[in-house]
């Protein structure tokens, strides 16, 4: 690092290093930036473009990755395809023009509703669970409080195949496997730990002196936590969705694992997206853009609370 | 719920002049309450977490395998352990986990801190810079690394191409995944690339966290720039550093999604990181009994590490 030249001066830097280090951050911001502007080109090239060499930057955008991502085509002879009435919309249209038709929609639809009621699902069990299991730490007195709170972030910890293994025999026992339910109980079970600590954060920030006030004006203290603390809480709250939801979204392992179809969530799906003659990268491109831009909102929206999140709350700025 | 809140409303209206009383009739139904919040949450983690767990300590000690249930089963002692320990290929395995971990936290926690170090400087924009500069870590690792084996690919790949051009290598002469040497470094480069933002943010927040008077004072010292970093920046950013550098070496050790999506552990077993070798046990030749034992000596090694950080980074902190 430029150290010497550009170390800390007194409060404000001087002008050229406060420029030579934005000149530094925003070639790294744009070379990390890269693969990403790739796959989401990528996603509008034709599956000719997609394979040349060189990679080509500026083409003849197609939708055909996204038409291919969320439908299943058919190969035909010519003569059947000019026996069929006019092509149904754009995506029959472009595959007319290579000779096939427009069979149904593609398992990616399935694959994406999996991974939305899944997200969904056990974010809200998990920040439920954890606003209540937070606001207990936070308020009581717990016995063996540090303890408890070890061992519910220490259950993150956990190497996730390792966990996989009697998750998969105890699933098959109990008619769990290949469920909704038993992903969502599962990814519950993870973001719970990471809710508890998030929670217990935001809930330490507000002020007991609200709820006392509350509770001299003869609340109890469940009305206290319902009326003033929660409402208190909602960006903390929040936050701790999204960041529950993130996780249950990218999950892999797990969903690799326990699932192989009825509720197979999409990012497992999408490496397996295979067109003819190998793999349709601009469908998988197509796929993957669309898996990603919840994301990216999210991260904007999270911004402010980033820190927290990726420290359990240990960290707060 | 509602009989408890009801309860201590009466309390609360009945005897209102008795303070000692209604704390300590609050004080009782608080207890209630918060075993009534925080319950929940322990039953469902001992129920998917503790019981598995416990299971799989049992597991490793027989002879199980997943794929044949009804088969007889043998309690085997500590065998698992002991060929698991003696094992060349787990050790194979463990070599290869601890190359990924050491060279990712490394160039990580360099480039984190650097970064941070530079919008550390707050340059005109450096908000938005930043935000763009950690999309990287929010992604799936999952589909990150899918898409990384297209950036890869020999012949048709950007990675290869960008390599190529600067190099003036042939685009296809070297396969990034197919490479026995390569692959390895394939795998660091994506991690890399993906979570040298989760440092960077910490590291900020730790320089963020140096007061502006200790450089003033610094500065009335003449203490020069180089002195000034060494002396204070470094030190009182380091907890920091630690704790991104604890949290990567914990995360890194399991790593398995990204780099069962890149290589699949291979060519043959070059990029084989711990969790894969597990997952191959576990889950295609279905020696559970096996990969149990594996587990757990995972779990033991997780722990471990994660104790001996944390203990260190009290000992920083506390300084």
């Amino acid at each position: 690092m430029s150290a010497s030249n550009a170390a800390h001066s007194v409060v404000e830097p001087s002008t050229g290093s406060r420029r030579f280090a934005g000149l530094l951050v925003i070639l790294y911001a744009i070379i990390t930036m890269v693969p990403l502007i790739w796959i989401v080109l990528t996603s509008f090239k034709s599956p000719d473009d997609a394979i040349s060499y060189p990679p080509k930057v500026l083409f003849k955008p197609s939708l055909e990755g996204y038409c291919n991502v969320f439908t299943t085509r058919s190969r035909q002879t010519q003569e059947f395809i000019q026996t069929l009435g006019p092509p149904q919309g754009l995506c029959d249209n472009i595959a007319r023009s290579r000779n096939m038709v427009v069979a149904g929609p593609s398992n990616y639809v399935p694959r994406f509703i999996n991974s939305l009621i899944i997200a969904f699902g056990s974010t809200v069990l998990a920040v439920a669970l954890g606003t209540l299991s937070a606001y207990g730490f936070s308020r009581f007195r717990v016995p063996l409080k540090d303890d408890l709170l070890f061992f519910i972030l220490s259950t993150r910890m956990m190497p996730p195949i390792a966990v996989a293994i009697p998750i998969y025999l105890m699933y098959r026992t109990v008619g769990l496997s290949d469920t909704r339910l038993g992903m969502i109980l599962l990814y519950t079970s993870v973001n719970v730990s990471l809710a508890v600590w998030l929670l217990k954060g935001f809930i330490d920030e507000i002020p007991r002196e609200y709820e006392e006030a509350a509770m001299i004006d003869g609340y109890t203290r469940f009305q206290a936590f319902v009326k003033v603390v929660l409402p208190q809480a909602t960006t903390g709250i929040a936050a701790t969705a999204i960041f529950c939801l993130i996780f249950a979204w990218n999950e892999y392992a797990f969903a690799v694992l326990l699932t192989s179809g009825n509720a197979q969530t999409a990012p497992p799906f999408i490496p397996i997206i295979i067109g003819e003659g190998g793999q349709d990268w601009p469908a998988v491109a197509a796929g993957t853009t669309i898996f990603l831009v919840p994301i990216v909102v999210f991260t904007v929206l999270l911004r402010k609370h980033l820190l927290r999140g990726i420290t359990f709350g240990a960290v707060r700025k | 719920m509602n009989d408890l809140s009801t309860s201590s409303q009466i309390t609360y209206r009945a005897v209102p002049i008795r303070p000692g009383v209604i704390r300590r009739i609050r004080g009782l139904s608080d207890q209630a309450l918060a075993w009534l919040f925080i319950t929940p949450t322990i039953v469902l983690l001992l129920a998917i977490n503790i019981f598995p767990l416990v299971w799989t300590i049992y597991l490793s000690f027989t002879n199980y395998r997943a794929n044949r249930p009804n088969a007889p089963t043998l309690w085997l002692g500590t065998d698992w352990y002991q060929s698991i320990l003696t094992d060349p290929d787990i050790w194979a395995a463990m070599q290869v986990t601890a190359h990924f971990v050491v060279w990712t936290v490394l160039i990580e926690t360099v480039l984190g801190f650097g970064l941070a170090f530079l919008i550390d400087k707050k340059f005109r924009g450096h908000g938005l810079w930043t935000t763009i500069i950690l999309l990287p870590m929010m992604l799936s690792p999952a589909v990150v690394g899918n898409f990384w084996t297209f950036l890869y690919q020999p012949q048709i790949g950007l990675f290869n191409y960008v390599v190529a051009f600067f190099t003036g290598r042939g685009a296809s002469s070297f396969q990034m995944l197919g490479d026995v040497t390569l692959s390895p470094w394939a795998i660091v480069i994506v991690d890399a690339w993906m979570w040298t933002p989760y440092v960077m943010l910490i590291c900020l927040a730790g320089l963020r966290s140096i007061p502006d008077y200790i450089y003033e004072a610094a500065e009335v010292d003449r203490a020069s720039n180089w002195r000034q970093f060494w002396s204070i920046t470094l030190p009182m950013a380091l907890p920091f550093i630690m704790l991104a550098v604890l949290f990567r070496g914990i995360e890194n050790f399991k790593m398995f999604d990204m780099v069962n999506l890149l290589t699949g552990g291979g060519p043959g077993s070059t990029t084989e990181v711990a969790s894969i070798t597990l997952k191959r046990a576990a889950f295609e030749s279905w020696r559970t009994g096996y990969s149990s034992a594996f587990a757990i000596i995972l779990f033991v090694t997780v722990f471990g590490l994660a104790n001996i950080y944390v203990k260190a980074l009290n000992r920083v902190k506390s300084r």
